[in-house]
């Protein structure tokens, strides 16, 4: 903890320095639980504090840019979230119609909102969050090149990022715990195994979709148990074709996220498909009510399946277009095998000019035995965050 | 035996032609319809504005509450005309703080929806957008995203129903009908000055027909000595109190941009 506020300081005292454009949020978080754990050490509550600080700067007219963003938590109960990363360090260098990036950076690629399947550039940083949508700086050499009939993007990725665990104190977590430290590898050259990807997108009319290819060490990883007491994240080599996919039609918006995924043990499909379909200014006032629904499906057999693998996702988001941007999803997620089911709301608010409030509530309900869930069924919680922005 | 034709009633119908082919002829302005003026004013001032090639300028925008509260967004705004199409157009966020960084990237078209796409800082996340929702408000002010889009001639219909003073200028009042899909209008009445087509006022009426907000600009500028661009533009809405000011500062036209600056996976490296 101590490091990170003494890296937080001389961050800020190095960006007075350059005369950078500086920008970013100083959080405090509230995480709490309605029940006990449900494994020894496991914390009840917890308070902790994040600093995300993002610097950028530009020179040669704006056709090269400089940009950082690092990010901190002090977390004094789970040691294994107590942690630091550096979210981008990235050279933006543009020529044309292409743009060179050499560094560390995050991407998003993808439009389904209950689960990211063709996102696998970045890590998850899943101590910040089960989502995913929280993800560990990657370091990279990228060329995305434009041309009228789409855009594409060329990477060449060194350098493997772990996935972050909690710690045995931390919640949710699985059963056992895992240490993500003994992280063993398919690969020979394990986490500096060189990994490169593709993907070629475009616009057509009210379409947008993308095709990529990857080929490196899954960021997702299996689990070996070790001595009975912890598990290790084993991460193996993949082939992954993933295809992305959304269509505006009026009051609808089509989703569809597929993949192939290759390994030595397995090749499998996936797909997460579905609407939005939205009321705009509903009962005459300003206030807009999506409501979503989709489905996902994994080809894997029984036991080798991820979380969403014959579940159903319903959603509602409501923005409130009000001064403060209120806004409020709220998600349910149904396993049509197994009927398990959690529920989600996430709502944030700005408050006065600087300020924004979040809260966020994970509901786990009828988790079944066999389900991976099992794990997190005491594990109700209440998040409540105050950033700070600037 | 019933008269068809009398000798007078086929002189009466004989003078009348000839009035119709003769006003024409000689006073084609007279025998338009006011629709037709209308929408010949519209064209007018559609062609007065073209040729500015592109536009940046730095926009503040303040809200207040019927109470007096205010609060402030910044937001850098980057415009391209494109030829026999609507306008491209960025606009960046710079405050408040939570929504630094955000971009939204618009390319408008007439009556067919426009396409739109919203950068998330977040998530790095490019994300297009259904843009159906043309009469939500923008950033929660009293401005609705039809106010601030690009004014295309076939967006409306129009009638010319009047012409007065306003201000130190002659204007052209005209009534303006949305006749693209999903307005929260039934019409615009549009005060617009004869010498250099300036917008001076707009009222907007909502779904039942009542007075919703007018418009009103003002302290306008020329720009290489053509172009006519408000400094102020203040939107009430009669019906909640509620008011907006934009201030637009730091005009600057023909810099350069190009399409390469609106594509929608360019938003990533705006700063």
């Amino acid at each position: 903890m101590k490091t990170n506020a003494l890296l937080g300081w001389l961050l800020v005292g190095i960006s007075s320095q350059v005369g950078a454009e500086f920008s970013g949020n100083v959080a405090v978080e509230a995480f709490l639980f309605a029940e006990q754990g449900q494994f020894q050490y496991q914390f009840e509550d917890n308070l902790t504090l994040s600093f995300q600080p993002k610097w950028s700067g530009e020179w040669n007219d704006g056709d090269d840019i400089w940009s950082a963003e690092f990010f901190l938590r002090a977390d004094d109960k789970d040691d294994e979230r107590n942690h630091a990363d550096i979210r981008e360090l990235m050279w933006l260098h543009l020529q044309g119609d292409n743009e060179w990036r050499v560094g560390i950076n995050t991407m998003f690629w993808g439009v389904t909102e209950s689960q990211h399947l063709v996102d696998v550039i970045n890590q998850i940083d899943q101590v910040e969050g089960i989502d995913g949508e929280d993800k560990l700086g990657q370091p990279m050499l990228h060329l995305k090149h434009y041309e009228d009939w789409g855009v594409l993007d060329f990477l060449i990725l060194p350098g493997f990022r772990e996935r972050t665990f909690q710690a045995v104190e931390g919640r949710p977590r699985t059963t056992l715990v895992v240490d993500g430290d003994a992280a063993i590898y398919q690969s020979s050259e394990e986490d500096e195994h060189v990994d490169y990807a593709m993907r070629y997108s475009h616009t057509i009319d009210e379409l947008d979709f993308g095709i990529s290819w990857f080929k490196g060490t899954n960021r997702d990883p299996e689990y070996r148990i070790s001595g009975g007491t912890v598990l290790i994240p084993y991460y193996v080599q993949m082939t992954q074709i993933g295809i992305d996919a959304q269509l505006i039609d009026e009051d609808w918006t089509w989703k569809l996220e597929m993949i192939h995924r290759d390994t030595d043990a397995i090749s499998y499909e996936a797909v997460t498909a579905g609407f939005e379909y939205s009321f705009y200014g509903i009962y005459e006032t300003d206030i807009d009510l999506g409501t979503l629904v989709e489905y996902s499906h994994d080809n894997r057999p029984e036991g080798q399946r991820g979380i969403f693998d014959r579940d159903l996702f319903f959603g509602a988001r409501l923005a409130f277009n009000d001064v403060q941007s209120t806004e409020l999803l709220a998600g349910m997620v149904y396993d049509t095998e197994k009927q398990s089911q959690s529920y989600r709301l996430e709502g944030n608010r700005r408050l006065g000019d600087s300020w924004k409030a979040t809260i966020e509530a994970q509901v786990f309900s009828h988790i079944d035995a066999s389900d991976i869930l099992l794990a997190f069924e005491d594990d109700d919680y209440l998040l409540l965050e105050l950033a700070r922005f600037f | 035996m019933p008269k068809i034709l009398t000798p007078s009633n086929q002189t009466r119908i004989y003078l009348f032609c000839s009035f119709i082919v003769f006003g024409l002829s000689a006073f084609p302005a007279s025998a338009q319809t006011a629709e037709q003026k209308g929408l010949d004013i519209a064209k007018a001032a559609q062609a007065y504005d073209e040729g500015f090639g592109d536009f940046t300028a730095d926009m503040v925008m303040t809200l207040k509450t019927r109470k007096g509260d205010t609060s402030t967004r910044n937001i850098r705004i980057r415009t391209l005309e494109v030829q026999g199409d609507g306008d491209k157009s960025l606009s960046i966020f710079d405050e408040p703080n939570d929504v630094k960084g955000t971009a939204m990237l618009t390319y408008s078209h007439g009556l067919e929806p426009d396409d739109q796409w919203l950068y998330l800082p977040a998530l790095k996340k490019v994300k297009r957008i259904n843009s159906r929702n043309k009469s939500g408000p923008f950033m929660g002010s009293t401005f609705a995203f039809e106010d601030l889009s690009s004014q295309e001639v076939e967006k409306y219909t129009y009638k010319l129903i009047g012409e007065e003073s306003c201000g130190d200028w002659q204007c052209f009042v005209t009534e303006r009908v949305p006749a693209y899909k999903h307005s929260g209008y039934t019409r615009q009445v549009a005060w617009i000055d004869k010498e250099g087509y300036r917008m001076m006022k707009v009222e907007y009426y909502d779904r039942k027909k009542a007075l919703l907000k007018t418009l009103t600009t003002d302290s306008f500028q020329q720009y290489l000595g053509h172009y006519w661009r408000p400094s102020t533009m203040d939107m009430i809405n009669h019906q909640n109190g509620k008011s907006t000011r934009l201030e637009w500062k730091n005009y600057q036209f023909q810099t350069g941009l190009s399409d390469r600056d609106f594509r929608s996976q360019a938003l990533k490296r705006l700063k």
